[in-house]
């Protein structure tokens, strides 16, 4: 008898699996206080391998892996005695070659008290349309690109010297407790002209031309009870972030609370008045959903009396919406049930794009937590790391 | 002149004691920035302030100020004042 070539139904189930391309490999990118991390994870995101420590010693504020073309890496370091400075990898940590112009202030002319930079804090790729320019957020506030991929940095737009922002940007009185930072850049990717960023304190701004011309974005944000809402200076944006299915909406975890705003709209609406009481709505990060907009994460802190900054009782948590803000629900099994009193900073916070979405999340106690499931479940990557200070999920492959 | 090197540097110079030249400290330190670029930043910020626990030694003499003159036969050293945890 010929043999038929018509394939049984379970070759064909077999055939339309293998056409199915394999999802890509996330790396989880670690900045601690104490170096760099890179934890590289199979394809179904059940084990990991660990690389590191890069720049032992140093303090690594962020660490970005370049979308555009997947292997090129940028590290903000410094020590705790020596200057700030940026390294890049274009081998995807393999090798690190040290930026010629690391981001620095202008000179002052003599006589005048002129601004140093002390530490880079964040790090955004530009457009996919300008490849190799990346944007930098330092501490003391200042706003610095790069147009070589990382390797010489300038002053961008005016943010740094202009009278009208250095009066936002206050002292280092008026920053945060390791100094006042520029953060949360952001870049539409509908228009490269078209920015966002956000300082801690400072509010939030936003250009349409570049960054010839700016404008605050905090109507509708609370500040601490006693302070002038009207007095830019007083705003304190922890974290920004744009939805990736819509960037005409963004979310916001702030010093006074959640909010979201839906562009053309000016105004932020509070929505982390839905979170549960007890719990509130302070906290650092915040993570948002690549498909869905009305889903995003946080996790609160205790903002609490003299302002513990831990988890609240504690007992860890994440919390969604997945209404825009609506309501939230409690994500912590797996998690410490009690005892627990870590903090998640601002960058330490991430999503993957797979689906379901991998979430990560670092603590200032060391330890390296995910979620294969949106959230659902948690489970320790590792632990026993330096504080960490940020996190980025990464994918390759 | 020889310069000596603290640990936290060695990853530009590889080595704890160097050959550098200038007619004054900040001369120096250019010359050292040009055969080990970024060394300088490290240790002086952009506003020509030497950055907190970076020490300046002159034939063991410490000094604050860039203009300090220098002759070849000085002896200088960079020391890094470690603290914290």
């Amino acid at each position: 008898m010929a043999r038929t070539s018509k394939k049984s139904p379970a070759r064909k189930q077999k055939s339309a699996v293998r056409s199915k391309p394999a999802p890509r490999r996330v790396v989880v990118l670690v900045a601690t206080r104490k170096g760099a991390w890179l934890f590289h994870g199979d394809r179904q995101r059940k084990t990991w391998r660990a690389d590191g420590p890069h720049f032992l010693g140093q303090i690594i504020q962020h660490l970005v892996l370049d979308p555009r073309d997947g292997r090129t890496l940028l590290a903000a370091a410094k020590t705790g005695h020596l200057g700030p400075t940026i390294f890049r990898s274009t081998d995807f940590g393999k090798t690190w070659k040290e930026s010629g112009k690391p981001p620095a202030f202008a000179k002052v002319p003599e006589g005048e008290k002129g601004r140093a930079v002390d530490h880079t804090f964040w790090l955004t790729p530009c457009h996919a349309d300008e490849p190799r320019a990346w944007y930098a957020g330092t501490s003391p506030q200042g706003l610095f690109r790069s147009d070589d991929g990382g390797d010489t940095w300038e002053p961008f737009s005016i943010i740094n010297d202009d009278p009208k922002f250095r009066e936002w940007m206050g002292s280092v009185q008026d920053g945060t407790p390791d100094g006042p930072k520029l953060h949360s850049i952001i870049v539409d990717p509908r228009d490269p002209a078209h920015l966002y960023f956000a300082m801690s304190g400072g509010g939030i701004h936003e250009t349409r031309d570049r960054g010839k011309t700016w404008t605050a974005l905090v109507k509708g944000m609370e500040v601490v009870e006693g302070f002038d809402p009207a007095n830019i200076a007083f705003h304190d944006p922890h974290c920004v972030q744009m939805c990736p299915k819509n960037p005409d909406r963004l979310y916001q975890q702030n010093h006074c609370g959640i909010y979201r705003i839906d562009r053309p709209s000016n105004e932020w609406i509070r929505i982390g008045r839905n979170m549960p009481k007890q719990v509130g709505d302070v906290g650092f990060p915040m993570v948002l959903h690549p498909r869905d907009a009305d889903t995003a994460w946080v996790f609160p802190m205790d903002g609490q009396t003299v302002w513990p900054r831990t988890s609240p009782e504690g007992k860890p948590a994440a919390y969604v919406t997945r209404n825009g803000g609506k309501s939230w629900q409690r994500l912590d099994a797996g998690l410490p049930k009690s005892q627990a009193w870590w903090t998640v900073k601002r960058q330490a916070m991430s999503a993957d794009a797979r689906n379901p979405v991998g979430l990560y999340l670092g603590t200032t106690s060391g330890e390296l937590w995910m979620s294969r499931d949106e959230g659902k479940r948690w489970s320790c990557l590792a632990r026993h790391l330096p504080e960490i200070y940020a996190v980025e999920a990464a994918e390759v492959g | 002149m020889k310069v000596l090197i603290p640990t936290p540097l060695l990853s530009y110079t590889k080595e704890r004691e160097v050959e550098a030249s200038g007619a004054t400290l900040g001369e120096l330190l250019a010359d050292l920035d040009r055969r080990y670029p970024g060394l300088r930043f490290r240790v002086i910020d952009e506003q020509d302030r030497m950055r907190p626990h970076m020490r300046f030694f002159v034939n063991k003499v410490q000094v604050f100020d860039l203009t300090h003159p220098l002759r070849p036969a000085d002896s200088v050293v960079l020391v890094q004042a470690l603290s914290g945890g």
